[in-house]
């Protein structure tokens, strides 16, 4: 056992800060939310700098690195308080499957373009009448000559309106049992007949979309796994959604402490300092440890990763605890505030971050699998309880 | 960043968990708490033969130890002895210890004052003899020698020259004294600046010991839990395929994995000094403590009626877990200090 970073992780870690240091502009950490290209052009320049990819193999615009250094660079990049990657859904899940799953051409053709943050990815799993239970998706695919086509409709489809391709489940044998009549394609989002329409989340924003497919012509070779192989391969995508290692959701918890202790310090609205209360105490030192229980959680879980080449059991409830963790600390932010948290426009408290992240909280446990998803997968795979259905 | 346990201290725990699981079976670990002492009095040479008491043992193959008499209760003042008085003996006593010839256990808390390892201690020392009186004393009537702190420093008093008064408790195996000392010969430990950072070292040491053994605690009763709704069927059917007894069980088990997180970095972090420690073992004792307490509370519920019976063995944790999680302070006195790191 050793916490210590080894003198290469030490050396990476300095170099990063430092780069951080100089190029994390506050124009960019404003553009955090909102601004989509100069959260585009921040993308470039992480790349260019060597920081995107860390993990991903040499050949396709990766780094080749252990998880280690992904782990590092998630931390201090939460600690330089700067943006993320614009193509989250195409970092975290679409890259990761295509690499599992990709052939040659298809990691040649995807892999680098996604790094750089110059092409954008959604993810179209969800439909109307198929959330929680993916299997029972209803767009179908069927083969004419070279090409799928595509027909159907899915929701709530983060970035779909910015994005230029989807990783998207489909239908291609109705006859077949459930799981296994299922596919995975690659679709171009500017193909004719992809209809986009924006739906606003409880924030306000409209940061996930409807996506519709009438008679839309995928190319035949743009599927990742076999016909029928729908079903492992998303699985696979799901897995990284939800964090294999969840250092992206510990670093992100990290963050918000700091905002925490931050606004806690300073004078509220009414004068007096909430670092005074012991309520608040206590309540923000229960989600440092919290935040600090995560953390040391997923370094378990990587050890057993690089010991194994399987990810520990023990990572399997970070997504569950962080999402309940970043509600109760964003609700906190807010109490502070008193009903001054209401207002909103250019006289809101801290421009609105807390108001947003408050009510973007909710959606933590809803998305990338509800927490009672969450506890049944704990419960059947990692406990071995028998399955409720 | 290696978070893992070396060979050597994973077999450690294979012996251990072996060890305790064939000597203190449910029945039996209940027939001791029951008895007159709590104490079983034969294991304390098995355990030095053992080398469970060697001073060489790093904090990491102690921590190793202490998971795992939470997760089987060992009926003996090896939490007393090993971790809160070890630090502060001299190499003669502790050599003894070692060899399993002496018992120990430190006496801090005071009547009427605050009772915080760190509060100031009323008892005094003059012409090397000790007057004082001292409650809540962990093992103290069961211990041969106690490690008392007094204003002038940390002092050692053999159990023989105090006045000992045993307490019930709710934790059979592990029984508070209160004790008297009217003058006792007393031998100086430490001194001044020397003894403030001991007992400081004393009580990370002490929080991340008791983090690990709430780990032990909250894994016994999440294994009891789970084995019994894969068991017991009611409507036809294994309670465990019921979400509202299984999202319980996967509750337990993600807050047991954070506890456990806390309590090995806690455990590092003292082994190797690290300039974390403090805030580390607050937070560990603060999240296992409580953690510890959710398990047992979960899997009471779980285990409906029979759950609820002096038979089961689930109160014994439940009641371990309440300890652990009072030790020096509810959980709220860490997270108050964590909080003055953090905000002041
Ligand atoms: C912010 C956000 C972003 C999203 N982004 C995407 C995206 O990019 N791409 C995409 O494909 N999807 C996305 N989703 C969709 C998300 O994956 C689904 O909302 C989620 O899987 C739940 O499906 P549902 O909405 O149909 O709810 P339902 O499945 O109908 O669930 C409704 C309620 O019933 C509960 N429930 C359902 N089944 C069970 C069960 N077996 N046991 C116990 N309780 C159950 C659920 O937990 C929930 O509380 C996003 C959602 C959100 C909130």
């Amino acid at each position: 056992m050793d916490f210590r970073d080894t003198p290469e992780e030490a050396a990476f870690r300095a170099e990063l800060r430092s780069w951080l240091q100089e190029n994390a502009s506050h124009r960019e950490v404003e553009a955090g939310r909102g601004d989509f290209d100069a959260l585009r052009a921040w993308g470039g320049r992480l790349y260019s700098a060597g920081y995107v990819g860390l993990t991903w193999p040499e050949g396709f615009g990766g780094r080749g690195l252990s998880p280690t250094y992904q782990a590092i660079y998630l931390e201090e990049s939460a600690r330089a308080d700067a943006p993320g990657h614009p193509g989250v859904i195409g970092l975290n899940m679409a890259g990761p499957t295509i690499i599992a799953w990709g052939t040659d051409e298809q990691k040649q053709r995807y892999l680098k373009l996604l790094l750089s943050g110059e092409e954008i990815w959604c993810q179209g799993f969800s439909e109307p009448g198929s959330g929680s239970d993916l299997a029972a998706g209803r767009t179908s695919a069927v083969l004419d000559g070279d090409h799928w086509v595509v027909n159907g409709q899915k929701v709530w489809s983060s970035y779909a309106h910015k994005a230029d391709w989807c990783i998207l489940v489909v239908r291609t044998d109705p006859d077949a049992p459930k799981h296994a009549g299922l596919s995975y394609l690659i679709v171009d989002m500017h193909a004719p007949g992809v209809t986009v329409r924006p739906l606003h989340q409880i924030t306000g924003d409209p940061e996930f979309n409807e996506i519709f497919f009438d008679d839309v012509r995928v190319p035949r070779d743009s599927m990742l796994g076999r016909p029928g192989d729908g079903w492992k391969v998303a699985m696979t995508t799901l897995l990284h959604e939800r964090g294999t290692l969840g250092f992206a959701l510990s670093a992100e918890l990290e963050r918000m402490v700091n905002h925490l202790v931050e606004l806690v310090r300073r004078p509220g609205p009414d004068g007096r300092r909430p670092a005074d209360d012991p309520l608040i105490r206590d309540a923000v030192a229960r989600e440092w440890i919290e935040m600090q229980s995560l953390r040391f959680t997923n370094y378990r879980a990587l050890t057993t990763l690089l010991e194994t080449g399987i990810p520990g059991p023990e990572g399997s409830g970070v997504k569950l605890a962080w999402s309940e963790a970043n509600q109760r600390l964003t609700s906190l932010a807010q109490s502070v505030f008193g009903l001054h948290a209401q207002v909103t426009g250019d006289d809101a408290p801290w421009n609105g971050f807390w108001q947003y992240w408050q009510l973007r909280s909710r959606g933590n446990t809803i998305e990338a699998g509800t927490s009672e998803i969450l506890r049944n997968i704990i419960a059947e795979r990692v406990l071995g309880l028998p399955k409720g259905r | 960043m290696d978070f893992a346990f070396s060979e050597e201290q994973e077999q450690l725990r294979g012996f251990a968990r072996d060890f305790l699981a064939e000597r203190y079976d449910d029945v039996r670990l209940a027939q001791i708490a029951d008895s007159e002492t709590g104490v079983d009095a034969e294991v304390w040479a098995k355990l030095a033969e053992m080398g469970w008491l060697d001073a060489e043992l790093t904090f990491l193959d102690q921590a190793v130890l202490l998971e795992e008499t939470g997760y089987r209760p060992l009926a003996a003042p090896y939490f007393s002895t090993a971790v809160l008085a070890a630090p502060a003996l001299d190499d003669e006593t502790a050599k003894q210890v070692g060899e399993g010839r002496l018992t120990a256990t430190l006496a801090w808390a005071e009547p009427g004052v605050p009772q915080g390892l760190l509060d100031a201690a009323g008892a005094t020392v003059s012409g090397g003899r000790l007057t004082g009186e001292k409650v809540l004393v962990p093992d103290g009537a069961a211990v041969d020698l106690f490690v008392v702190t007094t204003a002038d420093g940390l002092y050692a008093v053999d159990a023989s020259d105090a006045a000992v008064t045993p307490h019930g408790a709710l934790d059979g195996t592990r029984r508070p004294a209160s004790v008297r000392f009217d003058g006792a010969p007393a031998r100086p430990l430490a001194s001044g600046d020397t003894a403030a950072e001991l007992l400081g070292r004393i009580r990370d040491r002490a929080y991340a010991a008791v983090a690990l053994e709430a780990v032990g605690v909250a894994q016994r009763a999440l294994d009891l839990l789970v084995a019994y709704a894969k068991d017991r069927k009611q409507f036809g059917k294994p309670i465990g395929v019921y979400q509202a007894v299984s999202h319980k069980a996967s509750d337990v088990y993600v807050r047991l994995q954070e506890a456990r997180s806390l309590a090995y970095w806690a455990a590092w972090c003292v082994a190797e000094n690290d300039p974390m420690a403090r805030q580390a073992c607050l937070a560990a004792k603060a999240f296992a403590g409580e953690a510890a307490v959710f398990a047992c509370e979960n899997a009471i519920q779980g285990h409906g009626g029979i759950g609820f019976t002096w038979e089961h063995v689930l109160h014994r944790y439940y009641k371990r877990a309440q300890w652990l999680a009072a030790f020096d302070g509810p959980a709220r006195a860490q997270r108050a200090e964590v909080a003055a790191f953090l905000m002041d």
